[in-house]
């Protein structure tokens, strides 16, 4: 059960959290978390490119 | 999930979609030149640049910036003054026939020599039609609310969505897609992978969208509570008919709220001010309380502070649900995240129709063997809601 969860929802949990710690860093802070917001939000950007344009050999 | 409840949610969640997406891919292609407001606006050669001048120089009086814009609308009265969080040297001044003019007119004044720099136009301008169209489709508050309701489907779609995840994904890996099968089922997994990749941020973002076009509503209601509570003891009173100085004004509302900025001031009579006082609003300088606004009320006719007030929780939420709608808060960075992930929502919309568009072909060719893709045990009935899913 809790592998089939894993399997199925971790990925997407793991984005979900990633892309709240980048809305939410550069809300509260400047500078430092500004940077953090930009690299934690950028993850999700980079696995739309990856999965939508990767090719399978 | 047994096929029933399968069935109904695709069945909320094809509907909920069917019915935002036009107004959504509107929102997403003239979101996107609004995420870049500024710097397109420097391009077309509307922005407006404050002259250098030596360091230190200091600032006019206040009540000589809005003698400016007097001067040069000599039957318009001011409305609002405000001055952006980076740009010290511009006041941004609009006049109006009436505190509540739609049609008013907006200036840019030097904040060092109470000249006026500039006369930006925004009605009529690209970025204007772009505003409107996402804001409120020239249609007022009820533009408004007819897109907070649009909002709300895309946040249904949305839940639907993530529902109906698991049982379209069940003999998938993550991020799939299945190029080999034909268009319609490499769209099918474009659409599940761009749509729970980008989960999180759409569902802020449209919230947030949902919550600002309830903008004005809050204001009324602040006006008819705390508003009202301040200024009761002007009640019965005539209006005032000479202002007093704005100047004196800002002093004391530093004074009162000391380490704090002005955003903007009310001038009486528009929703953000009483008949009786000017609204003066200002904001922290830190990321979170630069977004936050203390209402300091000053009495229009004295200058002296009559009250101020946190804002309602309301208020701040509204406040707090801008930044997270615009994207203008972490940089430069931050705006492209904002603009690339607004195209990964268009892929998203787009592919959620043509997916409803070829909904007969899975159906017109049912017997494909091997292992499907919602296949496994119960491959009918999943098979059979897949076709009316999107």
């Amino acid at each position: 059960m809790s592998g089939w969860f894993l399997r199925m929802w971790g990925a997407p949990i793991l984005l979900a959290i990633l892309t709240i710690i980048g809305l939410l860093s550069a809300l509260l802070g400047d500078g430092v978390w500004d940077a953090l917001s930009a690299v934690v939000l950028g993850v999700p950007v980079l696995c739309c490119a990856w999965y939508g344009l990767r090719r399978k050999s | 999930m047994t096929p029933i409840t399968v069935r109904r949610w695709a069945w909320i969640h094809k509907w909920s979609s069917l019915i935002c997406t036009v107004f959504m891919l509107l929102l997403c292609v003239t979101g996107l030149p609004l995420i870049y407001h500024h710097e397109i606006d420097h391009l077309l050669g509307n922005g407006v640049e404050a002259p250098a001048m030596a360091a230190g120089t200091p600032k006019a009086s206040l009540d000589d910036v809005i003698a400016a814009g007097n001067a040069l609308y000599p039957g318009k009265k001011p409305m609002y003054i405000s001055q952006e969080a980076d740009e010290p040297n511009i006041w941004n001044l609009t006049l109006g026939d009436n505190p509540t003019d739609e049609g008013y007119k907006s200036i840019a004044v030097d904040a060092r020599t109470a000249k006026v720099l500039a006369q930006p136009s925004f009605e009529g301008s690209l970025l204007g039609v772009m505003f409107h169209l996402h804001v409120d489709l020239y249609a007022g508050l009820w533009g408004k609310l007819f897109l907070g309701f649009m909002g709300l489907l895309l946040v249904i779609a949305i839940v639907s969505g993530v529902v109906l995840y698991a049982p379209f994904m069940r003999k998938l890996e993550f991020g799939e897609v299945r190029r080999e099968r034909g268009p319609r089922v490499k769209w099918l997994d474009l659409h599940n992978m761009l749509g729970i990749v980008t989960l999180t941020w759409a569902l802020v973002v449209g919230a947030t969208g949902m919550i600002n076009t309830w903008a004005d509503l809050l204001l009324k209601y602040w006006q008819y509570t705390e508003m009202s509570e301040m200024i009761a003891p002007y009640k019965g009173l005539p209006p005032p008919t000479t202002l007093g100085s704005m100047q004196k004004a800002l002093v004391n509302a530093n004074a009162a709220e000391p380490g704090m900025k002005i955003g903007f001031v009310a001038f009486p009579g528009t929703p953000f001010a009483s008949p009786h006082h000017y609204g003066v609003f200002m904001r922290g300088d830190q990321a979170l309380t630069s977004r936050l606004y203390k209402p300091v009320l000053i009495d229009a006719q004295t200058s002296e502070v009559t009250e101020s007030r946190d804002l309602p929780w309301y208020l701040t939420a509204l406040l707090i649900s801008q930044p997270l709608h615009f994207g203008d808060y972490g940089g430069g960075w931050m705006q492209f995240l904002w603009a690339v992930l607004d195209v990964a929502t268009i892929f998203v919309l787009g592919s959620g129709v043509y997916l409803w568009l070829k909904r007969g072909v899975r159906a017109s060719a049912p017997q494909q063997k091997g292992a499907d893709i919602e296949a496994g045990e119960r491959a009918a009935p999943a098979y059979a809601t897949e076709g009316e899913a999107r």
